[in-house]
């Protein structure tokens, strides 16, 4: 099963796109690096080259290095800035405090996201960061890559930028990080005309949507990730670039209630695969695990012994709803009570697997902390068909944004608008009923708020003849 | 068509709109999965971890994908870029992934070409000596912390995150590399509360906070914030208007009502928190993300505040030892921090960590309700029979 993209993709080839030569690009020696001081005292920050951990500092050091040696003309960002940026990290040590100044309204023609504006505020001691804006690169879905689209993307980034970056940034974008004001627009201008690439998310805006690895290499997922999340990204650009909304929205995409994503704490609108049949099991399988022939939960415990697998305690009295025993020697599962948390799954990977008929849950709300508190998803819709182009899916989500950009006030999240409203008002606005699944108890306090509607006879009442039966 | 290096490439600052090109999106995934990927899309039967970081996923085809996982750090410059190109190259047939962690992951089609790629990586180190790509973050283990920009790009941290994170798993740096934990351990760093990273739901948070309240820039704010905005920006009321002697519009705060959040310095310039004494780590636990038994659960509160030790954080690298080795030696197979806290009881929980509880650890904010302890279960520790001496119950 392939899946094919919207527009044809022209094929990058390294060879054809490269801007340094090989000579260039192995310009230094190991004792060359060895002995490479930066230009500013920085002993705290080379404290950080030591321990065993990948240090970033010692990798920042060889940008610094490369760029040293490049010819002055084949970069067009001063070639000290990584150790202008060392520099400025040592200060802000000393200080305890960022350099960095605060904002900074840049970015490319017609969009409203994707670039950050930054400037440093030590721009005399360290000129060659004064600029240090980000781009966001909108990541391919799950962060799969060749090395043509890499080679290609570090040639232009240290070529018109710092020559560092993200992989990748919080919301999943590729993060070019510093650049001059002057290099914005032709940075985009290579990603769009030379890379057929855009920018990501930022702002009020819809921000680049994300996905878990899926069925590419995962034998839990129930949807196609990757092609949910490219076709919603690509048939939302409008959203993604031109902030129209009060503030930002996250779609991420969950194959499974395993979550690797985390799309539960941090989108908006989490899609997370689930399926509607029963738990596949294979009998066999379950005894090769009893008998000890197979790890647990994929090997995920041989670092230590745990002693003999007992399927009775690690499984079975385990499982949330206990909807699980042996019968005869053979497991059985009774699905209907069954709320899919994956946790036997997870344990037995060769003998269970999630059902055929799958779709996906679909929660609403999601956010850190800023500003009324942390808030997870709500269970909105329990479960839906996931087929291309997902029309379903898009009225959904259309119906949720006309709502939250007519009643969101600035920076509320989605989250938050329907914590202010009420679940009932935004059932209201997705036109579903309401369910017993969107919450863990019904309400403890009768303050329902009836409408004029629901009660017979409306709420005009007329006092005298109230008074007719009741003296004052 | 070559990458351009003419100073402004293909733009012409002339007519900007010119041969503008928008809305392209991502490009297409599919072109960048491997031929075992492609071939074997959504038959993939089960997975197993043979050692850690190494996994090999099984096909119902027969065919078998062995991932090679190793640590990253986020922030990376395009000469490590080429570099994991370099190796894609040499073993990967030129593709290489990412994970949502930050880890990089390499596949191969044979237990042969694993080998001889866990070989490579695992000799590749920087010249100052850490590992480049130190192989490890399966299971239940400790996988790659994530975490946000701090000092090196961020304009309201209270921390630095890099640094942290280096010191964190420096000292962690074998539960990385093992798998001898009760389960996944997920550390998740963000400098301040405005939490790019969104570390609400770890099993252990670290979070950069500030501790004084705004100073106000008086000579500016006028001119380069909305004064209405700053002030509705504040979630306790603490900002109203005023003016100065001089009679210039300004904000003045009510600082015994400040959270210390810096949602008002988001939105205006001119009320900076940044303090180095004020500033400090947050550090909290508990949560996590998956459905897996126990619902998802956001971390709690553990340590109110550690200083900004520079540049190793020695506080913080112990106070989260204590927590993930007392986690270790007690917490059931299968049970992630948060289960185990919830089984043992907080009470036992900051007993077993050997954390103090002091009153910030007690939520006064708006949910405050849903975490009183309403009922007479609970467990004697030396913090509860302090309370019945200070009430005069006991000697």
């Amino acid at each position: 099963m392939a899946f094919e993209p919207r527009e044809e993709q022209k094929e990058l080839k390294y060879q054809e796109l490269r801007i340094y030569s090989d000579d260039e690009l192995h310009n230094y020696t190991e004792e060359e690096l060895k002995n490479f001081k930066v230009k500013h005292p920085i002993p705290d920050v080379d404290e950080l080259e030591k321990g065993p951990w990948p240090s970033f500092v010692a990798d920042a050091k060889r940008e610094a290095l490369h760029r040293k040696k490049l010819a002055d003309d084949r970069m067009l960002i001063n070639s000290e800035c990584v150790e202008d940026l060392l520099g400025q990290l040592q200060v802000s040590f000393d200080d305890g405090e960022t350099h960095w100044k605060h904002g900074g309204i840049v970015g490319v023609f017609g969009y409203g996201g994707g670039v950050i504006g930054r400037y440093s505020d030590l721009q005399e001691q360290f000129p060659s960061i004064a600029h240090f804006h980000t781009m966001r690169v909108n990541q391919p879905m799950s962060k799969f890559y060749n090395t043509d689209y890499l080679r290609a993307i570090c040639d232009l980034w240290e070529y018109r930028g710092s020559g560092l970056l993200n992989m990748h940034g919080s919301t999943g974008d590729i993060i070019f990080l510093g650049t001059f004001t002057e290099q914005l627009e032709p940075v985009f201008y290579e990603l769009t005309h030379v890379l057929q690439q855009d920018l990501g998310g930022s702002g009020s805006n819809l921000r680049s949507p994300s996905c878990c690895l899926g069925k590419a290499r995962c034998e839990w997922s129930c949807i196609d990730t990757q092609d949910m999340c490219y076709e919603l990204t690509h048939y939302y650009q409008d959203e993604l670039h031109r902030p129209a909304f009060p503030y930002k929205f996250k779609f991420k995409f969950d194959g499974c209630p395993n979550g690797c994503v985390a799309s539960i704490a941090r989108s908006d609108m989490s899609y997370i695969g689930t399926w509607r049949d029963n738990i596949r099991i294979d009998q066999e399988a379950v005894q090769a695990y009893i008998g000890g022939e197979i790890p647990p939960n994929g090997g995920a415990h041989s670092g230590r012994d745990w002693g003999k697998f007992d399927i009775q305690k690690e499984v079975i009295d385990l499982c949330p709803t206990k909807c699980m025993r042996m019968e005869d020697g053979k497991l059985e599962i009774n699905d209907k009570e069954c709320t899919r948390c994956m946790h036997c799954i997870n344990v037995m990977p060769r003998a269970l697997r999630p059902g055929l008929d799958t779709g996906c849950s679909i929660l609403f709300g999601a956010k850190a902390p800023i500003l009324e508190g942390a808030q997870m998803s709500v269970l909105t819709i329990p479960f839906v068909k996931c087929e291309p182009p997902y029309e379903n899916i898009k009225e959904i989500v259309e119906k949720v944004w006309d709502w939250w950009m007519e009643e969101g006030k600035n920076r509320e999240r989605l989250g938050e608008l329907i914590q202010r409203y009420g679940i009932p008002k935004f059932l209201e606005v997705l036109e579903i009923p309401a369910m017993p699944q969107m919450v863990t108890e019904p309400r403890s306090n009768p303050y329902i708020f009836w409408k004029e509607e629901d009660v017979p006879g409306g709420f005009k009442r007329d006092i005298n003849e109230y008074r007719a039966r009741h003296k004052r | 068509m070559a990458l351009s290096t003419e100073r402004l490439g293909l733009y012409n600052p002339e007519k900007p709109m010119e041969n503008r090109l928008t809305d392209l999106g991502p490009r297409h995934f599919w072109q960048y999965f491997p031929p075992i990927i492609q071939n074997n899309y959504g038959k993939w039967k089960y997975h197993e971890i043979l050692e850690p970081g190494i996994l090999v996923h099984v096909s119902e085809t027969g065919d078998k994908v062995f991932t090679v996982r190793c640590g990253g750090c986020r922030f990376m410059s395009v000469e490590h870029v080429r570099e994991i190109c370099d190796i894609a190259d040499k073993h990967c047939d030129g593709y290489v992934r990412f994970t949502t962690r930050n880890n990089i992951e390499f596949m191969v089609d044979s237990q042969d070409k694993m080998e001889a790629l866990k070989k490579d990586l695992e000799s590749r180190k920087h010249v100052s000596g850490s590992y480049k790509f130190p192989i490890g973050g399966t299971g239940a283990g400790l996988t790659n912390i994530v975490h946000t920009q701090g000092f090196l790009h961020c304009h309201t941290p209270a921390t630095d995150a890099s640094s942290m994170v280096k010191s964190v798993l420096d000292d962690l740096f074998d539960y990385f590399q093992g798998m001898t934990l009760p389960a996944q351990v997920r550390i998740s760093m963000a400098c301040c509360l405005n939490m790019c990273g969104a570390v609400h739901c770890s099993d252990i948070a670290l979070l950069g906070y500030h501790r004084k309240p705004p100073v106000i820039d008086h000579e500016v704010i006028d001119a380069l914030c909305e004064i209405p905005l700053v002030i509705a920006a504040c979630p306790t009321g603490a900002i109203s208007p005023a003016k100065t002697e001089e009679g210039k519009k300004t904000v003045k705060i009510k600082e015994e009502r400040c959270m210390f959040c810096g949602n008002c310095y988001t939105m205006c310039m001119a009320v900076p928190l940044a303090d180095k004494e004020g500033d400090g780590v947050t550090i909290l636990a508990g949560g996590k993300i998956s459905n897996r038994m126990s619902p998802p659960q956001f971390s709690k509160v553990v340590v109110p505040w550690l200083p900004n030790e520079f540049p190793r954080y020695p506080d913080v690298c112990a106070h989260v030892k204590r927590i993930v080795e007392a986690y270790a030696k007690d917490a059931n197979k299968y049970e992630r921090i948060g289960d185990w806290a919830k089984r043992i009881g907080w009470e036992r929980f900051f007993e077993k960590c050997d954390l103090p509880f002091t009153d910030h650890l007690i939520d006064d904010y708006r949910l405050q309700y849903d975490t009183y302890r309403t009922t007479t279960q609970f467990k004697y520790t030396e913090a509860a029979w302090e309370v019945s001496r200070a009430a005069g119950g006991i000697e």
